[in-house]
């Protein structure tokens, strides 16, 4: 006797319908890394992502050049003004944890050697997406998770965020189609997270170009009242001024190296070259003198004593003229700028201090092209 | 359980977090970690870290300049 091997089960149309992709997903709950900027999009994206009921952790890279943290502690240091982390306060916002990563030295290739080049200042967008993507691919493989997601929205930023370069962002990372962009991912080919299933595409978005009327409108929807709106990017590589100070640094050094202590006093007060050989830091409030007071035992530096006023570094070589100068304009800078004369100390790496007499510099006599 | 301590003065935000982070992540649950900072911002970052990542501050507080803030690390 032949066993029908189907005879002991009911019929098909008496089965439950099984959704296999659903059913997959429920064996093995899907994880995501979200690239967590601090700013709007990206925390649109991995709430996007939570909602549909993927695990998600967020992945911030400290490079040295980012705007928040350092900056708010440095200056206004009294001021009551909130010295938040904006991407820890979104990874709270979303309930998700955060792994915040220094990347410091890695980086620096990155911005020495861009392969696709700088933006409008020394902003390496391109490779610096790639290099975060890269990162954040190896932190999931490292960790067990899925897929990466960013808040990248198409035609957004105008050297990294464009039709013909995402893909350059997902294939130079290695990350291929575990990148997922939520906010523009109908725009753009299905992802693996999308074909698997594991993601709803239909949920995904079709953001596009560098209007952010949708973002707002989405935040209004989701209740998010505050987030942070950077005017200038959260990158000082955006900032022409600082690009500036940072090309200096370079080309008085005939090479571009750098070390986190020059990245961080570019950040830092008022940077003014009179000679080729040296140039002076002038802290530009407490905040600044306080921080500055730090580098004093690495470089020369010097403060008036008769009047209240800044503590300036000079780096470099200064000869005696040179340190005359740079009291004068040590001086200029402080209280007694009207004075007749202004005492000043000046010490030197070695610890050695003297005491100088000059008449401050009058601001009209300084070469604009000095201030770098 | 241990009592740890890790000096993160006179670095900057978001350097005191980073550190924190690292060290904890050695760590066993139920060790205390006491962090000392000189950044303002470390006594806004270093809960906010603690909180998503379910570790328990036991205490914040400041000292002249300097700041401290204890965490008990969880599993």
């Amino acid at each position: 006797m032949t066993v029908h091997p189907m005879s002991s089960q009911p019929p098909l149309a008496a089965l439950p319908r099984v959704d296999f992709r659903q059913a997959a997903a429920s064996a093995a709950p899907k994880k995501a890394v979200a690239l967590i900027s601090g700013g709007l999009d990206s925390m649109l994206a991995a709430r996007l992502i939570l909602e549909q009921g993927i695990h998600v952790e967020g992945i911030n890279f400290y490079t040295g050049f980012c705007v928040e943290g350092h900056t708010h502690a440095i200056r206004h240091h009294e001021r009551a003004m909130p010295k938040r982390n904006n991407a820890l306060w979104t990874a709270e916002q979303l309930g998700i944890k955060l792994h915040i990563i220094d990347v410091i030295e890695e980086y620096k290739d990155v911005v020495i050697n861009p392969k696709h080049g700088y933006g409008a200042n020394l902003n390496p967008c391109l490779d610096c997406k790639g290099f975060m993507v890269r990162k954040a691919r190896e932190w999931m493989e490292q960790h067990g998770f899925d897929f990466i997601i960013t808040g990248e929205v198409l035609g957004q930023r105008p050297m990294s965020q464009r039709r013909d370069t995402l893909p350059v962002v997902a294939r130079e990372s290695g990350a291929f189609d575990r990148l997922l962009r939520p906010l523009c991912a109908r725009l753009l080919p299905e992802t693996l997270p999308e074909r698997e299933g594991w993601v709803d595409r239909a949920k995904l978005l079709d953001f596009n170009g560098r209007s952010r009327k949708p973002q707002m409108a989405l935040a209004e929807k989701y209740g998010i009242k505050e987030y942070a709106q950077p005017a200038g990017g959260c990158c000082f590589l955006t900032n022409q001024q600082y690009s500036h100070k940072l090309e200096d640094l370079w080309a008085t050094r005939g090479s571009k190296q750098y070390d986190f202590d020059d990245i961080m006093l570019l950040k830092v007060g008022r940077h003014l070259r009179p000679r080729p050989h040296f140039k002076l830091i002038v802290g530009r409030d407490e905040g600044e003198n306080n921080f500055l007071h730090g580098y004093r035992q690495r470089y020369t530096h010097l403060y008036a004593t008769s009047h209240e006023g800044p503590l300036v570094l000079i780096d470099g070589n200064p000869g005696e003229k040179d340190i005359e100068l740079a009291a004068r304009l040590t001086a200029r800078f402080g209280r007694g700028r009207e004075a007749e004369t202004v005492t000043l100390t000046v010490t030197d790496t070695a610890g050695n201090s003297r005491e100088w007499q000059v008449a401050p510099m009058p601001a009209n006599v300084i070469p604009p092209e000095w201030y770098l | 359980m241990s009592h740890f301590m890790l000096d993160a003065r006179q670095l900057l935000c978001p350097l005191p977090v980073i550190r924190t982070q690292n060290r904890i992540a050695q760590l066993s649950p139920g060790d205390t970690l006491e962090v000392q900072a000189t950044d303002p911002g470390a006594l806004h970052d270093i809960p906010a870290w603690c909180r998503v990542h379910g570790h328990e501050v036991l205490e914040t507080r400041r000292d002249g300049h300097e700041i401290i803030i204890r965490v008990r690390v969880c599993p």
